[in-house]
């Protein structure tokens, strides 16, 4: 079956500020759908409130992941249903190897007693370490502990591989990267494009859409989107910015803050 | 999807035998118990006096007033001295099949398929199991009970028995003096290297009996030891005592380790008295794991009493439901050029509570010496508490003191960014813990490693939500 995200009018607070006012969107299988947009216009906590971040109050809305609704499901069961956060600022886990937290996310996907084998674990985790290219060190090196924000987003994109989703969500997954580490990530990404996968790519800059090609680019101001198109709509605002399409609808501040 | 979790309550090694002992010494303590011990082990003058006059030493000595709360401790309420068979198995084989069947449990003939070199296993009071490998016996080692060492190697005994921890030491260690039965007697003589780890399986049994094991490590000139012993006890209602001492000397560069996991039912009041005397250029390292009892007190000590002597502790405790572990480390430099390590690792969940009491203390002589500690605190609830309470002593200017303390709880965004790739907030959990205690893990034998991880996750099943 064809993977379907359908998200209805999902609304979303932060310590009792709604921050999303209202989402509608509606991926499927294979589809990359780009969400642009300012500083402090919601994207971000979009993501955050799709995985279930505790900080993050879903009000109202649904979203959908292949007829279930996963806002009823504990993070973990997100998780485990197909859905995958590749986190803008992930966290570090101290004494916790990179190997054995990617050995023990992958089993918690697997019944008990048919847990991956660690040659076949070895194997995959270093076949596509290398795809990556990342230095094979990493897999024992503490989880996150002390990389670099380019190694971060790799490791990030390394998660995602191995663990084989339905629906990704890469949070700002270019920030901090140089270009040739934005090739091999937008590679990786491209590598596992495929009809049952959709992705959700939140980006500030129409830079990594060169990489990594939307189907859809959709504008969000004010914790809804604005504005969708397709690819088209991504190289208007790397060319002329965002003022035409606050002009165009009538925004004064872009931002949560102010609405 | 939810697998079967065991109840908090619930003890994992919470079974008991059936249960025939020989001798048992009925509650309470007097001389007349003392005598009888002392006379059941067919005993040398100079160990009963040395009994006796370490419980009349014991009667004089308030309870200590700091610590943890021993409130609910009947001295009166305690049996002493429970001897459980007739004679120590020299082979498996020839082990009681109950007690064989406590042991299997625990999984200690595993544990002697692998690198064992001897297994001293303490039923009680009483070593009934007891092997050695042949090599270690051609190099002239000594790894016995320590009531056997008092017959076989009675001039050794004598020379290290009681030195580093005399019975006025305080109120636990005259205690123990008066009523000692059972624990390891190590020998290693000079620039003897024990490649394997020596093992000893510890074990209360018997219900309001207290353990009163006594342990002597003696390491010569240029010789290496490795002891470790592992303990688990079952659960009982009402409250048991467990009071042991450990002696080690360890001689100009010789190194020792000890490695020790104690695993006490929560009933368990557990207050050991260890201390280490290292000469020149030796080393002492006391890796340390308490998890469980109703209270531990227990502060690894190393005297740093030659130039350039090394100490190490590094300790993990666990605090649960009604736990207190109130546990730490003393560093006593009194030599120039010491240097000594502490790394305290600590965690309190379900209103646990966690107390690291250390001393550093540098003697006039110190010249040059360094300490370095380090204690961490990992609390997994808003019930449970921890407190830090460091003591320096700084008789000697030219010396390096560094302390560094942390308390952290688990965050609730590493706990977003495990579960958001599947596992489940226990299993989040477990793994921020397995790695907080990393440091200690690692300096593990292998299959120790793996029994404190399991114990580990055990623990902190169903610790939070």
């Amino acid at each position: 079956m064809s993977t379907q995200f359908i998200i209805n009018d999902l609304k979303a607070s932060v310590e009792g500020k709604e921050i999303l006012k209202g989402i509608n969107l509606e991926i499927k299988g294979g589809e990359i759908h780009a969400i642009m947009g300012p500083n402090g216009t919601g994207k971000s906590t979009l993501a955050s409130a799709l995985m279930g971040h505790p900080k993050y109050e879903v009000t109202d809305g649904t979203a959908h992941l292949n007829g279930e609704d996963i806002l009823e499901m504990e993070v973990d069961e997100r998780a485990r249903a197909g859905m995958f956060l590749a986190m803008q600022y992930p966290s570090e886990i101290t004494g916790v190897t990179n190997a054995d937290f990617l050995r023990s996310a992958i089993n918690a996907r697997r019944e008990e007693g048919n847990e991956i084998s660690l040659i076949k674990f070895i194997r995959q985790m270093e076949g596509k370490m290398k795809e990556l290219e990342m230095n094979p060190e990493f897999a024992h090196r503490y989880l996150n502990e002390g990389f670099s924000g380019g190694e971060k987003k790799r490791n990030e994109i390394l998660q995602m591989m191995l663990l084989d989703p339905k629906l990704v969500i890469l949070d700002e997954i270019d920030s901090g990267l140089d270009i040739d580490a934005l090739r091999i990530v937008s590679n990786g990404v491209n590598a596992m494009r495929s009809e049952d996968r959709g992705f959700l790519v939140i980006t500030h800059y129409q830079r990594l859409l060169n990489y990594i090609k939307p189907d859809f680019v959709h504008v969000m101001m004010q914790g809804r989107i604005v504005k969708s198109g397709g690819p088209e709509l991504a190289e208007r605002l790397e060319n002329e910015g965002y003022d035409w399409v606050k002009e165009e609808l009538g925004i004064v501040d872009e931002t949560v803050g102010q609405a | 999807m939810a697998k079967s979790m065991p109840e908090m309550e619930e003890y994992k090694y919470g079974f008991r035998d059936e249960h025939k002992a020989i001798f048992q010494s009925g509650k309470g303590l007097t001389p007349e118990i003392v005598r009888t011990i002392s006379e059941m082990k067919g005993e040398p003058e100079f160990m009963l006096n040395f009994r006796l006059k370490s419980l009349e030493q014991f009667n004089k000595m308030p309870m200590p007033q700091w610590g943890g709360n021993m409130d609910d401790l009947d001295f009166n309420d305690i049996q002493y001295y429970v001897k459980p068979s007739e004679k120590q198995g020299k082979t498996w084989e020839e082990v009681p099949a109950e007690i064989k069947e406590t042991f299997d449990k625990l999984g200690i003939p595993e544990a002697e398929q692998k690198f064992l070199a001897g297994v001293s296993a303490q039923y009680e009071s009483e070593v009934v199991y007891h092997s050695m490998q042949e090599d270690l016996a051609k190099q002239g080692v000594i790894f016995t009970d320590t009531d056997t060492a008092l017959r076989e190697h009675p001039e050794l005994f004598q020379e290290y028995f009681g030195t580093v921890i005399p019975p006025a030491d305080n109120k636990f260690a005259a205690l123990n003096s008066a009523v000692w039965s059972g624990g390891s007697f190590i020998y290693v003589p000079k620039g003897v290297q024990c490649e394997i780890p020596l093992q000893a399986y510890f074990r209360i049994n018997s219900e309001n009996m207290g353990q009163f094991e006594r342990t002597l490590i003696i390491a010569d000139e240029g010789s290496f030891v490795h002891y470790v012993e592992g303990c688990t006890a079952p659960v009982y209602s009402t409250n048991s005592l467990h009071s042991a001492v450990v002696e080690i000397i360890v001689k100009k560069d010789a190194r020792v380790r000890y490695t020790t996991i104690q695993n006490w039912a929560p009933n368990i009041y557990n207050l050991v008295t260890k201390r280490a005397v290292a000469e020149e250029n030796a080393t002492m390292e006391w890796v340390d794991g308490n998890i469980g009892s109703k209270l531990t007190m227990k502060y690894p000590a190393v005297v740093l009493k030659g130039r350039g002597a090394k100490g190490m502790v590094l300790s993990i405790a666990v605090a649960g439901k009604g736990q207190h572990q109130d546990a730490g480390a003393k560093m006593i430099h009194l030599a120039p050029d010491t240097t000594s390590t502490i790394v305290s690792k600590s965690i309190s969940k379900h209103g646990g509570k966690v107390t690291y009491r250390g001393l550093a203390s540098f003697g006039r002589n110190s010249e040059g010496s360094k300490a370095n500690i380090k204690c961490d605190t990992l609390i997994l609830d808003n019930e449970s508490t921890s407190d830090t309470i460091p003591y320096n002593e700084i008789m000697n200017d030219n010396i390096t003191l560094e302390h560094e303390a942390t308390v952290s709880k688990v965050s609730e965004d590493q706990l977003f960014y495990l579960m958001s790739r599947g596992l489940t907030e226990d299993e989040a959990t477990q793994m921020i813990v397995m790695g907080f205690i990393e440091p200690f893990t690692k300096e593990l034998p292998m299959e120790y490693a793996v029994e404190m991880n399991r114990l580990i996750k055990f623990e902190m099943e169903g610790s939070i939500g």
